[in-house]
């Protein structure tokens, strides 16, 4: 199989405007991904599936994942000059990153039996919205439907997006990070106007940002 | 089925036609029907017999599983594995550990990796055995067939027993390795077991297999095509029955599996006799493995001693690992972010995505079919719903 790279650049000839980064993995599984960008997601993906080299016929997982906000901080030794001596300084700099909510797919490939070839989209956390892959491959159909319901992507050109594994009246979506249970499941919402009135008070506000740092 | 079979089936039965023409009505089919296989539900839109829409109903046993493990740590995630797939723990444990030890570069002692193999086959031994008993129940060969299989199964159920404590909650498995050594004497028994399964299946199929009723109900209903089949993400022996040559003991190559010599059995028309003759095959294949595994395996440890389970803290990063369940493609995705628990932890369940095409295979077709198509995709709800 072709690595990364070249898929990448094959890609980005084959898809004009397309922005794919590759995403490395420090683990010993060493599985890197491409990060592909929303708007070409579907161009992208239709590319490797139907690439006679590449042939990714076969999409196995679809997965979300959510990250919260995080900050890295990166320390950096520097000589600096203090009071006339010069020493060793270490230089704290904080990159704040936005959380996110991402969908992961991984493909394989049947026809030439290479694989795999991961593939990532992101999305802010309000407001989630990707393109489906779901036209490009079936298999993404009822995966993507239970993404949409635990983690509230909305798969724009999904058939039937729907929630799969919760009832339809629950509200939130469990599988985020910062997802708070009710205290109490009697009161979750069914479709009567006064069970829904009442539940409201079982339900806790969401989580502060200082609430969801470790301390 | 063939164009002319199918263009039968389209048309609504003679007498019904001129009273239910253009009505269809629906029906709930389940969650508490006994061929569900578990509380699975299906609303189906009946034109007389025939369906003419099928959507399915998940949730029902819906524990989110993945938020469990990602509260849990990698050690403590590994019994709650076996309630996945209730019929195969040991393969669920493997599935599993091969991944954490994809993301932590984990190798596994020789004689581990070969207990893996024989009790992954054994386990798809008495899960196609119970299959097919099953299926057979749901056809209407109520009670024999059923208590033949479970009479087999039980024998490998309690090897499972003697060796983990535990008939189906095995958790036997660790990252680097095996639990608890297989004595001598457990591998002369499973050996006994092994030896004497082919008298079993020789009868189960002379018995069953040829039988005319059989053949009436499954040949030609719930026909699959390869390309549907792949382009639906269908694995295991689902996607064998359409023809299509894809098996990740082969492919992938994990385990030991490259020094044993089996055949992969393939199907001509991917219809639901296919799907129950390739369990059948399957199982014989899975013999030979076993034979060869307990001609090969030698003393040794069973357990990694770099690995410090307890505690476990794998680098920065993630992996995704899979191997051939005797439902499919069972895979866990693992995200570490360095600390004792997994950021996310996700199980790609074979039958939850096998059932995509559900309503494609039975459209068409009646409601007695589709309890037999059902039977065939071969669904677990644990699995499911998780």
């Amino acid at each position: 199989m072709e690595t990364l790279e070249q898929i990448k650049k094959r890609i980005e000839a084959a898809v004009p405007g397309a922005k794919i980064d590759i995403v490395n993995n420090g683990s010993p599984s060493a599985q890197h991904s491409l990060k592909i960008d929303n708007e070409h997601a579907r161009d992208v993906a239709r590319f490797l599936r139907d690439d006679p080299a590449l042939r990714f016929d076969f999409c196995s997982n679809v997965t979300g994942v959510d990250w919260l906000d995080r900050v890295i901080k990166k320390t950096v030794k520097t000589k600096q000059v203090v009071d006339g001596v010069e020493k060793d300084v270490d230089l704290t700099s904080e990159e704040k990153i936005p959380g996110y909510l991402e969908a992961v797919y991984h493909l394989f490939s049947i026809a030439h039996k290479h694989g795999p070839v991961i593939i990532r989209m992101q999305t802010g956390r309000a407001n989630a919205q990707l393109s489906s892959l779901t036209p490009i491959w079936r298999s993404a159909e009822l995966q993507e439907r239970e993404i949409f319901d635990l983690y509230g992507i909305k798969f724009e050109g999904h058939p039937d997006l729907r929630r799969i594994l919760m009832w339809d009246e629950f509200e939130d979506f469990p599988m985020r990070k910062d997802y708070r249970p009710p205290d109490d499941f009697e009161w979750e919402p069914t479709p009567h106007d006064d069970v829904l009135e009442r539940a409201k008070q079982h339900y806790p506000a969401r989580p502060t940002e200082t609430e969801l740092k470790p301390s | 089925m063939s164009a002319t079979s199918s263009q039968e089936l389209e048309q609504a039965p003679p007498r019904m036609s001129s009273r239910l023409e253009g009505e269809l009505m629906e029906v709930s089919l389940g969650p508490q029907h006994p061929s569900t296989h578990g509380v699975f539900r299906m609303n189906v839109a009946l034109e007389g017999e025939i369906v003419r829409k099928l959507k399915p109903v998940f949730g029902y046993l819906h524990r989110n599983h993945e938020q469990i493990g990602e509260s849990a740590g990698y050690l403590q995630a590994m019994p709650y594995t076996d309630r996945l797939d209730y019929f195969c723990s040991m393969t669920n444990n493997w599935a599993y550990a091969l991944s954490v030890e994809k993301l932590a570069g984990i190798e596994v002692p020789e004689r581990a990796e070969y207990l893996r193999i024989i009790l992954a086959e054994l386990t798809r031994l008495q899960n196609h055995t119970s299959l097919l008993g099953f299926l057979l129940s749901d056809m209407g060969a109520w009670g024999t067939p059923l208590m033949y299989a479970f009479r087999e199964r039980e024998k490998i159920l309690d090897l499972f027993e003697s060796l983990s404590g535990a008939r189906m909650m095995c958790d036997y498995m660790r990252f680097g390795g095996c639990r608890v050594d297989a004595n001598d004497d457990w591998i002369a028994g499973a050996k006994k077991i092994v030896d004497l399964f082919p008298k079993f299946l020789d009868e189960f199929e002379d018995l069953i297999l040829q039988n005319e009723i059989v053949i009436a109900r499954t040949q030609h209903v719930g026909k699959l095509s390869p390309e549907l089949a792949i382009s639906a993400g269908i694995t295991g022996p689902m996607l064998r029955a359409s023809g299509v040559n894809y098996d990740i003991r082969k492919i992938d190559k994990y385990g030991f599996y490259p020094r044993f010599k089996f055949r992969v059995p393939l199907g001509d028309h991917g219809d639901t006799y296919d799907r129950l003759m390739m369990r059948a095959l399957e199982m014989r294949e899975s013999l030979s493995i076993l034979q060869q595994a307990f001609a090969q395996i030698q003393p040794g440890p069973v357990m990694n001693p770099k690995v410090k389970i307890r505690a476990f803290k794998p680098p920065v990063g993630e992996a995704y690992g899979r191997i051939e369940a005797p439902k499919g493609e069972l895979g866990f995705y693992l995200i570490s972010d360095g600390s004792a628990n997994p950021y996310r932890y996700r199980v790609r369940p074979p039958s939850f995505i096998n059932l995509t095409i559900l309503e494609d295979m039975c459209l068409g077709h009646t409601v007695a079919d589709v309890m037999v198509i059902l039977g065939s995709i071969d669904i677990v709800m644990g699995e499911v719903d998780r």
